[in-house]
C-alpha cells in the first residue's frame, strides 16, 4: 500500500518535473524573446497594427494605355502627318507626363535591367508593365523607326528641347563615342542580372529634375548633360543610353521610318544642316577604280580585324574580375571586413557593424564574395567579347560603301524629331505655306555646290 | 537592275529580321509573364529582422516625405513607462515631453496611460503614420528593449521604383523583394503571437497576417 502510493508520488512528480519543464519551455519560447513581457489588462485589449493596402498612385493598364497611345501618335506625325510641330507638341506632353509627372519611372530604358533580370532569376516576378513598358517600343522601331526617342521618351524630350545650338559632331568621334552606349548595356545587363545593382536607374542624369532631388554627383552630371545637350543634340541618347542602343540596331531593319522623299527632293542640303544629331547623310559621289580597291582592301582588312578584336577584348574583360565584382555591395562588404579583421581598417562602417550583428559568420562571407569574383572572371570576359564584338561591327560597317543618290536619313541614328521637315523647302510647298522651293532658300538660290551655311537651330526662315 | 536586286534582298532581310524581331519580343513577353501566374509582382520590404534602424530611410526615399513608416507591434510591447523608444536616454529618468527628452523628431509617437498594476503604471504607444518620417530613431531605441517598433515600406505611399533607393543605401540588405498579395513583414517573435491571436477569431490578426509573407 504505501509501497503503491510511494510509487505514485513519484510518477505525479516526474509527469510534474516534464510537464514543467515542457510548460517552461513553451513559456521560455514566448516570452525569453521579449525583455519585458506584455502585459495582461484588465479592460484593455492588447491591439493589433495595421498596414495599408498596396496602391499604385496610376493604374497600371493606363499606364500601358497612355504609352501605347503616345507611340501611334509619335508614329502617326513623323510618318503620315509629317508634322514637326505636332512632334515638338507631343514631345513636351510626354516630358510634361512620363517626366515630371510620373517623374520617370517605370521607363523603357531602365525597365531592360528588370527585364534581364528577370530571364536570369527564376524568383523575380517582374510586373506586367515593366514588360510592356520594355516590349512596346521595341515593336514599334521594328515598324516605324525610332519614333519613341523622337517624342515619347522623356529622356530623349528633354535633350530634344534643349537642342538649340547644335554644333556637328566629327563623325570619327560621333562613331567611337557611338559605341560606349553598348557597352553599357552589356554592363548592365550583366549587373541586373547578377543583382549587383541597376546602374541605369541610378546614373540617369534627367531623374534630379525629374524628381527634383538627388545627391550632389548626380546632379552635377546632368546638369552637365543639359549642358552639353545645347550644343550637342541629344548626348545621352546618342553616346549613353542602352536602350537606344537595342533601338539603334532594330530601327536599321524597319519597315517605315522617316525619310526625305527622293523624287521630290531638289537636294538643298538644308535637312543635313539642320539635323543636330549628325543623321542626315548627303549623296555619295562616284569613286575612282583606285579609290574603291582600296575600300575593299580596308573591308577585309575590318573582317580579319574583327575575330582579333574580340579575343582581345575577352581577355582583356577578364582581368577586369576584380573591380566588376566590386559594384555589389557584399563584396564591399566582404573587403571591409577582411580589412577589419586585419586591423588594418580606420574605423567601421555601417554596413559592416550590421553584418557584425547579423550572426553570419565572415568565413560564409569571405566564400560568396570570393565566388562571386569568378564568376565576374567569366561575365568580364563575356562583356570584354561584347565590347569587341560592337568595336568589329563597327569595323565592318564603316568599311562597307552604301551608294546614295539623295539626302537619307540614316536609318540607326535618326530619331524621327522632324526638324528636317520644319526646313524641308519641298515640306513648305506641300503644307501650302509657300508657292515655290525657293522662297524658302537663302538668298533665293538653288543649292547644287558648297554648303548652305544656315545657323542651326536659328531662324526659321 | 543590279540595284533593284541588291535592294529586294535587302528588303527581304529586313523583312525576315523584323519578323523574327517581332516573334522574340512576343517569346520574351511571353515567357515573362508566364511566370506572373505563380505570383505577384514584386515590391519592395523591409526585413524588421534584419533592419539596423539606420536612418538611411528617411532620407535615401526618393519621394519627398519617405515610404518608410514606423508600425508598433502592440503585442510585443511591454507597456514600459521607461519607454527607450519614446524617451531619449537621459529623458527616461525625468520622463517629461520636453522636446530634448524624446527621441521622434516629429511628435509622430503618441503616449496614452492604460492602466497602474502592482504600483506599476503602463503606457500605450501609437504611432501616428500622418506625421512619422521612418527616421527609425524609436526603432534603435526600442532595439534596446523589446523592440516592437520596426519599419515598413507602406504600399500606399511606395511608388515601387526599378531599383529601390533605400536598398541601395541599405548597409544590413535588410530590403527584400516580397509579392504583392503578401507585401508586409512581421518579426519573427511577433509571428507565432500573430497566428494565435488569429486563430482566437481576431479578425485584425487575421487582416495582418493575410497581409503578411513569413519565411518559414
Amino acid at each position: 500500500m504505501t509501497k503503491k502510493f510511494r510509487l505514485r508520488v513519484a510518477a505525479l512528480l516526474v509527469v510534474a518535473l516534464v510537464g514543467g519543464i515542457l510548460m517552461g519551455g513553451v513559456m521560455a519560447d514566448e516570452s525569453s524573446e521579449l525583455m519585458f513581457p506584455v502585459p495582461e489588462f484588465s479592460d484593455h485589449p492588447i491591439p493589433t497594427a495595421s498596414v495599408p493596402e498596396v496602391q499604385g498612385e496610376v493604374t497600371p493598364v493606363l499606364d500601358v494605355a497612355i504609352l501605347f497611345v503616345a507611340l501611334c501618335l509619335a508614329s502617326y506625325f513623323t510618318l503620315v502627318s509629317r508634322s514637326r510641330r505636332n512632334v515638338l507638341l507631343l514631345t513636351i506632353a510626354s516630358l510634361l507626363w512620363f517626366g515630371f509627372w510620373r517623374q520617370g519611372c517605370v521607363c523603357p530604358v531602365g525597365a531592360t535591367q528588370n527585364v534581364a533580370l528577370a530571364i536570369f532569376d527564376p524568383t523575380y516576378v517582374v510586373p506586367l508593365t515593366v514588360v510592356a513598358f520594355f516590349i512596346l517600343p521595341l515593336v514599334f522601331t521594328l515598324f516605324f523607326g525610332r519614333t519613341f526617342c523622337a517624342s515619347v521618351c522623356p529622356l530623349g524630350a528633354m535633350q530634344e528641347l534643349l537642342a538649340v545650338r547644335s554644333i556637328r559632331v566629327p563623325r570619327w568621334l560621333d562613331h567611337s563615342l557611338g559605341l560606349v552606349a553598348y557597352i553599357y548595356l552589356g554592363a548592365a545587363v550583366i549587373f541586373a542580372a547578377t543583382k549587383t545593382g541597376f546602374i541605369i536607374c541610378r546614373y540617369d542624369p534627367f531623374i534630379p529634375f525629374f524628381r527634383l532631388g538627388a545627391n550632389t554627383d548626380m546632379l552635377l552630371f546632368g546638369s552637365c548633360i543639359l549642358l552639353i545637350s545645347v550644343f550637342v543634340g541629344r548626348p545621352y541618347c546618342r553616346y549613353l543610353c542602352p536602350y537606344g542602343a537595342i533601338l539603334r540596331v532594330l530601327s536599321c531593319f524597319s519597315k517605315w521610318r522617316l525619310s526625305i522623299p527622293p523624287d521630290t527632293c531638289i537636294n538643298c542640303q538644308l535637312c543635313e544642316d539642320v539635323c543636330p544629331y549628325g543623321a542626315i547623310h548627303p549623296p555619295t559621289v562616284t569613286q575612282s577604280p583606285e579609290r574603291r580597291r582600296k575600300g575593299k582592301r580596308r573591308l577585309v582588312t575590318a573582317l580579319m580585324l574583327a575575330p582579333v578584336v574580340v579575343l582581345v577584348f575577352w581577355w582583356l574583360g577578364t582581368a577586369l574580375a576584380v573591380p566588376l565584382s566590386q559594384w555589389h555591395p557584399e563584396s564591399r562588404l566582404a573587403e571591409q571586413v577582411r580589412l577589419e579583421e586585419l586591423g588594418v581598417a580606420e574605423s567601421t562602417t555601417e554596413a559592416s557593424d550590421a553584418f557584425r550583428g547579423s550572426g553570419r559568420s565572415v568565413e560564409e562571407l569571405y566564400q560568396s564574395a570570393l565566388s562571386r569574383r569568378d564568376d565576374f572572371v567569366t561575365l568580364g570576359g563575356l562583356l570584354g567579347a561584347w565590347t569587341g564584338l560592337v568595336i568589329g561591327f563597327k569595323l565592318i560597317y564603316l568599311s562597307v560603301r552604301r551608294r546614295r543618290d539623295d539626302y537619307q536619313a540614316d536609318r540607326a541614328g535618326c530619331v524621327s524629331c522632324g526638324r528636317c521637315y520644319w526646313y524641308c523647302p519641298v515640306e513648305k510647298v506641300r503644307l501650302g505655306l509657300i508657292a515655290d522651293v525657293s522662297e524658302a532658300l537663302p538668298d533665293g538660290r538653288m543649292p547644287t555646290g558648297p554648303l548652305v551655311q544656315l545657323t542651326v537651330g536659328g531662324k526659321k526662315s | 537592275m543590279n540595284s533593284e536586286k541588291q535592294t529586294d534582298r535587302r528588303g527581304f532581310l529586313a523583312d525576315g529580321a523584323r519578323v523574327a524581331g517581332v516573334v522574340s519580343a512576343g517569346v520574351l513577353g511571353g515567357f515573362l509573364a508566364g511566370r506572373r501566374g505563380q505570383a505577384g509582382e514584386n515590391l519592395w520590404q523591409i526585413d524588421p529582422d534584419k533592419c539596423v534602424g539606420c536612418g538611411n530611410c528617411a532620407t535615401h526615399c526618393v519621394l519627398d516625405e519617405s515610404a518608410v513608416k514606423c508600425v508598433q507591434c502592440f503585442d510585443m510591447c511591454g507597456f514600459c513607462n521607461r519607454c527607450t523608444g519614446y524617451y531619449t536616454l537621459d529623458g527616461l529618468d525625468s520622463r517629461d515631453t520636453a522636446a530634448e527628452d524624446l527621441l521622434c523628431p516629429t511628435e509622430a509617437i503618441i503616449r496614452t496611460f492604460v492602466e497602474g498594476k502592482a504600483g506599476q503604471n503602463f503606457y500605450e504607444y501609437t504611432i501616428d503614420t500622418d506625421a512619422c518620417i521612418g527616421c527609425a530613431m524609436c526603432v534603435k531605441g526600442c532595439a534596446l528593449m523589446n523592440g516592437s517598433l520596426y519599419l515598413q515600406v507602406m504600399h500606399d505611399r511606395c511608388v515601387n521604383c526599378n531599383e529601390c533607393a533605400i536598398a541601395v543605401a541599405c548597409p544590413s540588405d535588410a530590403f527584400v523583394n516580397v509579392s504583392s498579395d503578401k507585401p508586409y513583414r512581421l518579426k519573427r517573435v511577433a509571428l507565432g503571437v500573430m497566428r494565435q491571436k488569429a486563430g482566437k477569431a481576431d479578425k485584425a490578426a487575421q487582416q495582418l497576417i493575410d497581409q503578411v509573407q513569413a519565411d518559414d
